[in-house]
């Protein structure tokens, strides 16, 4: 039982509860106290002592029932039934069929006796044996599970069996065909028990990979269906920034000794410094000034980059987002106030999907929102550069630049390409502190921790 | 006579804290006697008033033991929770001693002499005459052991809860003067918390994780039946369907146990048998403790009594 419990700990961290060693320990005493008797008591106790939270709590009991409802070994209840339907109709030829199945034990093999008898306890074990000396818990992929299956059943001996079965066609055609519906059943039982053991054991990696893909995948060319994977996979990105940038360390920011407090401190002992008293470096929050093209290719990167950049409150004091295609609006309140989705789609119906002038929604922000930028603040520029053969506006964002901390332009186009055809790039970066690419999750997420990273 | 021997068996706990007029479920039971058995504290969450502090009184009460509440807020600290030197003390005993001090000195010949002895007197002044003990250190103190109550865990400031650590997992505590101070018997801790932010991890791996929601109606039914004695089966059966089809609806506060048994004894001094909407309407502000939730509710008013007297006819 012990084992099966290390399983259960492993099955557990694949459904995304956090077991660690030190847990495992007291979740094996307390089970120890409780006795593995009644299974409700059971799963209380592993609740109780695994799952620290509410969320845990019920993807852990989901993962017990699932862990503890083994597929029935036996075979289908409908074999059960045609048999005895057969036995009752034919009495004498099954009874003959019986005993000639009592007669010769010592022709077939283990695994064949087991099936004959209907024994379902033994026939359980056999199965479970075979499937740990196979290694079932190692499973990881959904295209391992024939792989896995025909471990198992080689385990069990289907080889004999299969010899078995071509003698008794030969010699005994009934009782043949009994195991030949008995052997089916079996391989029945054998791949879904494979198939539970990959929902366990094997949804941690498979989500790992996942993730892992559509972390390096373009962001402009991702699948409908995956969005909502990605925004999902955005906001964890964020989680970890904040994590990451929310607590400065208070030891960094201690500067200078403070002569004029310290000798004011220590005045009662005639200025003998017994106390010291230092400067603080002060630390700004980030200031971000966000101005993201919304035009056809670039939509969506821009999507994802100000779910990023609004879900960062923590990190973030000050914040304002401004979009363009055509002219250039502020979206800071709808990205506030929506959700995502559909914060995006009025964002899309007022300005999206236009030809991008660069060098007009540069004048526009120059013209109303110019004093938003302060010497703490951070511009970000998203946008692939191509303006169309219209005024790129360089000027202006010589003088955003000027005005501003950082200025960082994020390309979702490969290096390669810029400065070919109507790409302005070359002469935008002449005025950037930062130029990088960013098409991918990843390299998203590097570009605003790199940003949020200057600030501390 | 309470039961302070080691806990038999789940059953007792069960029935030990219906002694004590609490009604516990399979889960909260298992919980305590688990605790009991490996030693372990437990960290009770669940939205307000549905008995997380009272299920350590229920503790006490049976076990028959002191209960030591230590109530959380923000800033919250080591001099206010774990103990204190009692300055005054030592400062009136220097004075006092003075004379004594000036006797012992007074047979030394130079500084370096009368730096030697009292050298010799060691720390007197630090000795534990002087600690003030807090609630922590009481609690380790206590020669029956006792019930820890530390309440609202989430309102402290996250430096608090790294204080705690060693006392949860090892039952001692480390004061640099006096050195290291064990429990003589373990204490049975309870922590709550109403989510007011993530407790860390470090503190969650210490503790068995209790969360208690809203109980299901048979137990709610229990639970007034034991907490208000004089209500009637039938009114019982009402108020608690009301209440269930309340919680259906999007409230800012649901009205939670305690509520219910504040309702039930209101009804009770109302002298009510039934439930009428008439009197529903008037005392709903003892359910209900925002103005907006008060007013979504009044439609549902009718509707829900009518399903509440129904089920009772049929159930």
């Amino acid at each position: 039982m012990r084992d099966n419990l290390h399983r259960f700990f492993r099955a557990a961290r694949g459904a995304g509860v956090h077991v660690s060693p030190a847990e495992s320990i007291d979740a094996m005493r307390a089970v120890a106290k409780v006795g593995f008797e009644e299974r409700s008591i059971l799963r209380d106790t592993l609740l109780l002592t695994l799952a620290k939270s509410e969320d845990e709590k019920k993807s852990l009991g989901a993962c017990f029932d699932l862990f503890f409802s083994q597929p029935e070994p036996s075979r289908p209840d409908d074999a059960n039934n045609d048999n005895r339907a057969a036995n009752e109709n034919q009495a004498p030829e099954s009874q003959s069929a019986q005993s000639a199945a009592g007669g010769h034990p010592q022709n077939l093999g283990p695994l064949a006796q087991i099936l004959l008898s209907q024994d379902t306890s033994e026939l359980a074990a056999s199965i479970a044996n075979a499937a740990s000396a196979a290694g079932l818990s190692d499973i990881r992929y959904f295209t391992q599970r024939g792989l896995f299956s025909s471990r198992i059943l080689e385990q069990m001996g289907i080889g004999r069996l299969n010899d078995d079965l071509d003698n008794l066609t030969a010699s005994n055609p009934a009782l043949a065909e009994r195991l030949t519906v008995a052997t089916d059943a079996l391989r029945e039982t054998v791949r879904q028990q494979v198939s539970q053991a990959l929902s366990l054991y094997g949804r941690e990696e498979a989500e790992n990979l996942r993730n892992e893909i559509l972390r390096n995948a373009p962001l402009s060319r991702i699948e409908p269906r995956q969005i909502e994977q990605m925004r999902a996979l955005i906001r964890q990105m964020a989680r970890r920034l904040r994590e990451r940038f929310s607590k400065p360390r208070k030891r960094q920011r201690r500067g200078h000794l403070d002569v004029r407090r310290t000798l004011r401190k220590n005045a009662a002992w005639g200025s003998v410094p017994f106390l010291t008293a230092w400067k603080r470096k002060h630390r700004d929050k980030p200031k971000i000034v966000a101005i993201c093209d919304v035009s056809g290719s670039v939509a969506r990167v821009s999507d994802f980059f100000l779910l990023l950049i609004h879900s960062l409150h923590e990190v973030v004091s000050d914040v304002r987002s401004f979009a363009f295609s055509g002219h250039l609006v502020e979206v800071s309140d709808i990205l506030e106030s929506k959700s995502a989705e559909e914060a995006m789609r009025d964002i899309m119906s007022t300005v999206g999907f236009g030809s991008s002038d660069y060098g007009s929604s540069f004048a526009d922000f120059e013209r109303q929102w110019m004093e938003s930028v302060t010497p703490q603040t951070t511009v970000i520029v998203l946008g692939d550069a191509r303006s169309n053969n219209l005024d790129p506006g360089a000027d202006i964002l010589r003088r955003i630049s000027e005005r501003s901390k950082r200025l960082v332009w994020l390309n979702p186009e490969g290096r390669m390409t810029w400065g070919w055809g109507d790409s302005e790039m070359p002469r935008y970066a002449t005025f950037c502190n930062v130029v990088r690419q960013c098409a991918t999750a990843q390299q998203l997420e590097r570009a605003v921790s790199d940003i949020v990273a200057t600030y501390q | 006579m309470p039961d302070s021997r080691p806990l038999a068996s789940i059953e007792a706990v069960e029935s030990g804290l219906a002694s004590q007029g609490y009604i516990a479920s399979r889960q909260i039971a298992t919980a305590v006697y688990l605790s009991e058995q490996i030693a372990k504290p437990i960290l009770v969450e669940g939205p307000a008033g549905v008995g997380k502090t009272e299920l350590a009184k229920a503790i006490a009460g049976w076990r028959g033991l002191k209960m030591i509440r230590m109530q959380c807020y923000e800033g919250l600290d080591e001099a206010k929770a774990l103990y204190e030197w009692k300055y005054a003390k030592q400062l009136l005993y220097t004075q006092i001693l003075k004379d004594k001090l000036g006797e012992v000195l007074g047979g030394a010949q130079t500084l370096h002499d009368a730096l030697n002895q009292l050298h010799d007197f060691g720390d007197v002044f630090f000795s534990k005459e002087f600690v003030e003990p807090r609630p922590l250190l009481q609690a380790l103190e206590q020669p029956q052991g006792c019930v820890l109550l530390i309440d609202e865990i989430d309102k402290s400031d996250a430096e608090f809860e790294s204080l705690l650590l060693e006392i949860l997992s090892d039952f001692q505590v480390s004061i640099p003067e006096l050195g290291t101070i064990v429990a003589t018997v373990p204490p049975t801790v309870i922590l709550t918390s109403n989510s007011e932010r993530n407790l860390g991890d470090a503190l969650k791996r210490r503790c068995l994780h209790l969360h208690i929601g809203f109980p299901d109606s048979r137990l709610e039914e229990r639970i007034v039946e034991s907490r208000v004695p004089g209500i009637s089966k039938t009114l019982r059966k009402q108020l608690v369907g009301f209440i269930h089809s309340l919680r259906t609806l999007d409230l800012k506060k649901q009205p939670s146990v305690s509520e219910t048994i504040d309702w039930a004894r209101v009804l009770v001094l109302l002298q009510a048998s039934e439930l009428g909407h008439e009197m529903v309407k008037d005392t709903l502000n003892v359910l209900l403790k925002y103005e907006s939730d008060v007013e979504a509710a009044l439609p549902h008013v009718t509707t829900f009594v009518a399903n509440a007297n129904r089920q009772n006819v049929f159930g």
